[in-house]
């Protein structure tokens, strides 16, 4: 229960930190439009609003006309209603004459600084106590009694622009935060929608048996897919795990039991023997026995190392040649079966293949052990490279097994030999569960001289590293 | 409360130059705190309603100054500059006082009160429309005709066509140039229709006569001096009401002023100028503005006047057109043409 609330509480923080964050890109993003929209409103009032003031300046700079060689204006109303769109605005204007005398209007309006421009020039300026914005027209006259410019200028306080502008950005500021809450919930719906497939997992997890070690469902997200399939191949190397466990403890069970029924039943005939001569022959026999019975013990932590390795330990470039030479020096043919001539036969160039070492030398020292123990000799170890495929191999002068138990080679463990207390057949098991780590083969046969066994793997081509 | 009104009440000669008050008056306590209050409104006109203000106010004294609307606007306008001047101004010459608020002489105030009155009586919140006074044509009844008496502005046009000499210099109007009262209905009148340029030919064809004062010309029609005036200020007859002068308001349209109440921004006793306005907007004190004639009811049972030929001059910076230099020459050169020189008869 504890587990569930945790992987829970563990979700819950993943998607609000995708809210989080999402709210706070959101937040960044309203600041960002508040800013814009409010110069956006300030950029429109003003342009609205320059656009009356143009139009009540032109209509005053139409009404000029020349009476008696003076300029006179003719303020029309339809100026001040243009201007009377802002209501609560004051109204400045002046017309001034070619030398910048005043004609009518009032006298504090000033031109604009820059002259030059023949065109309507826009500016700030003061207008008693408040700021305003002018706009100055000029209107060019060339008449028989009067030639000259005449400067019409208007302007006007900000309130009506200032109230357009704060307008403009109150408005813009609810529909972005109109579409910034809908925005909220359809990201509360995405990511709830993508969520979903993590909830499934790990209600699928929730419901599993724990010795269920079958692959997933693999029909999720690709995101989320990369997770299921390392844990899927994480699964299958512990489902193969156990069960090279449990075979191992059946087969040490199944090994064992025999000879050590036997050991104990001679021992316990040792005690009652009296006859000296018998009572040493016995203890001759059972001393053998529990010398094959280390022996089995060897094989089987050897096997279990082997298959351990095969899966755990990442293969490395290994000169197959170096492994033939260290079965070979290690000398064990001598403790074996010391009459036994033995050869080695490699080449001048390197046979690289991908594996474990350990593991590796472990089977072919079983191959070789197998020959020494049950071929005839001369027993050669040789290494060869054909093609893409590099091979060592094992080669006795013997015929080799019979073909019923040629048949049988290789399987885990053998009853009869088990039984008889010495091979216990596990070498070539040991050598099959190498070759098939390393994608290689095992096979058997007669060879140039005799029995064969050869173990195949596909060579690695270039330098060592 | 001891009314002091017309016992304080100067006179001075309607000949006075300008430059100065025509009448003062005091209303209130000796001791309270004064506040001047300048305005082109009679003193007996509007002195009742000062006095209820100041009864139901005791902690001020209004200085009540009466003033001739150019002085009053020539002096506003230095007090301006000066950063002194009155606490409260109230005049019939609505442009002036625009042209304060626009150079930004005026105080801001909001209430309640302030807030009821129509866009078109309220501009910026510094000048509020309080009272509704139309602008009316006045006849002697003993002298005109019933057949004569005309209802509209057609009908005075046609009356002048008719070249009857009994009306040749018998036709009064306020001069543009002596009344700044004269020269907004005037020039409201030149916006307002096309008939303005036709009076102005029947005016210069009866040899109409432009004179200054509203008194002048109510005194005129009812001693017989005139038989018609035209424009004067319907409040101002009803308050002299006379057997023998009759109103009429214009059919085709009639002009209604709202007196203007200003505060200077640079006002002493801005509490007290606040107190009035909203005195003079409240129920109580439109009631007693309305006894004064100052207020009209819209009441088509009254006045006979549909309220689609009701022409109100708004509040509102179009009536800056009205002050523009040339536009005012152009104007008063096209009313001189008409009338020929500044004339003030005496009555």
């Amino acid at each position: 229960m504890a587990e569930a609330t945790n992987s829970a509480l563990r979700q819950r923080s993943l998607s609000s930190r995708v809210v989080t964050g999402v709210l706070s890109l959101l937040l960044v993003g309203g600041i960002i439009v508040a800013i814009a929209s409010f110069a956006y409103g300030r950029q429109a009032a003003r342009q609205a609003y320059d656009r009356l003031l143009l139009g009540a300046a032109n209509d005053i700079a139409e009404s000029i006309t020349i009476v008696g060689g003076e300029p006179l204006t003719d303020l029309p109303v339809s100026a001040f209603q243009l201007l009377a769109l802002a209501p609560d605005d004051r109204i400045a204007y002046a017309v001034r004459g070619p030398r910048g005398q005043l004609l009518t209007g009032q006298d504090s309006v000033r031109l604009p600084r820059s002259e030059t421009s023949s065109g309507p020039t826009f500016y700030d300026a003061p207008m008693q106590d408040e700021t305003a914005r002018f706009v100055t027209v000029y209107r060019r006259f060339a008449e028989r009694d009067f030639s000259g410019t005449v400067s019409v200028t208007v302007g006007q306080t900000l309130a009506a622009r200032n109230v357009m502008a704060l307008g403009l950005t109150r408005d813009a500021l609810i529909a972005s935060l109109v579409a910034g809450l809908a925005l909220m919930v359809l990201a509360t719906l995405v990511i709830r929608n993508a969520m979903a497939p993590l909830n499934r997992i790990a209600d699928e997890l929730l419901a599993r048996d724990p010795y269920d070690l079958t692959p997933m469902d693999r029909n999720v997200p690709a995101e989320v897919s990369v997770m299921i399939d390392a844990m899927n191949r994480f699964m299958l190397r512990l489902d193969r795990q156990v069960t090279s466990m449990r075979h191992l403890i059946s087969d040490t069970a199944h090994q064992l039991r025999t000879p050590v029924a036997a050991i104990r039943a001679q021992s316990e005939l040792i005690v009652e023997e009296t006859d000296e001569d018998t009572r040493n022959q016995m203890v001759t026999r059972l001393t053998r026995r529990s010398r094959s019975l280390g022996e089995l013990l060897d094989q089987m932590l050897s096997r279990a190392l082997v298959i351990h390795r095969s899966d755990s330990a990442p293969p490395l470039p290994i000169d197959l040649r170096d492994i033939a030479l260290n079965v070979v020096e290690s000398r064990d043919h001598e403790l074996l079966s010391p009459g036994t001539e033995v050869e080695l036969r490699i080449g001048p160039d390197e046979v690289i293949v991908m594996a474990d070492e350990i593991s590796l030398t472990e089977a072919v020292k079983n191959m070789f052990n197998n020959a020494l123990r049950h071929g005839k000799s001369p027993v050669v170890l040789g290494v060869t490279q054909e093609g893409a495929q590099a091979a060592i191999w094992v080669e006795d002068a013997g015929n080799g097994p019979p073909a019923d138990i040629l048949d049988r080679i290789g399987e885990r463990f053998e009853r009869s030999a088990a039984s008889s207390g010495r091979s216990a057949g596990l070498g070539l098991s040991i050598v099959r569960s190498v070759a098939s780590a390393f994608a290689g083969e095992l096979s058997m046969g007669q060879g140039d001289s005799g029995f064969r066994v050869t173990l195949t793997l596909p060579a690695r081509s270039g330098e060592l590293e | 409360m001891i009314r002091k009104a017309l016992s304080a009440l100067l006179l001075c000669a309607s000949t006075l130059t300008a430059q100065a008050e025509e009448a003062v008056a005091v209303f209130g306590d000796e001791t309270a705190r004064p506040m001047l209050f300048r305005s082109t409104t009679d003193i007996r006109v509007l002195g009742p309603t000062i006095e209820e203000f100041v009864r139901l106010n005791p902690d001020v004294r209004v200085i009540y100054e009466q003033w001739g609307s150019n002085a009053l606007f020539a002096e506003s306008q230095k007090d301006c500059e000066a950063g002194t001047g009155a606490d409260a101004i109230l005049s019939s010459a609505v442009h002036q006082l625009v042209s304060l608020v626009n150079t930004a002489c005026a105080a801001p105030y909001r209430s309640p009160l302030t807030e009821t009155l129509p866009n078109d009586r309220r501009w910026r919140d510094e000048l509020w429309g309080i009272t509704r006074e139309a602008a009316v044509i006045i006849y002697n009844t003993a002298l005109l005709p019933e057949e004569d008496v005309p209802h509209s502005r057609f009908e005075l046009l046609d009356l002048m066509r008719q070249d009857n000499p009994a009306y040749e210099d018998r036709i009064a109007t306020y001069d543009v140039e002596a009344s700044g009262l004269g020269y907004l209905f005037a020039f409201s009148d030149s916006i307002e229709a096309s008939t303005f340029g036709a009076l102005l030919e029947g005016f210069s064809r009866v040899d109409a006569v432009a004179t200054c004062c509203s008194n002048e010309i109510i005194e005129g029609v009812g001693s017989g001096r005139y038989l018609i005036a035209y424009n004067v200020l319907g409040s101002y007859v009803s308050t002299q009401y006379r057997d023998n002068v009759s109103v009429v308001m214009p059919e085709d349209y009639t002009l209604f002023l709202s007196r203007a109440y200003m505060i200077p921004r640079d006002a002493q006793n801005q509490g007290a100028a606040t107190r009035l306005l909203d005195f003079l907007l409240s129920s109580q004190g439109n009631a007693l503005l309305r006894e004064s004639g100052l207020v009209m009811r819209r009441d088509p049972e009254e006045t006979f006047l549909p309220e689609s030929s009701e022409r109100a001059i708004p509040i509102n910076p179009m009536l800056l057109v009205a002050l523009d230099q040339h536009r005012r020459k152009r104007f008063i050169a096209q009313w001189r043409s008409t009338f020929g020189a500044p004339q003030f008869l005496s009555p």
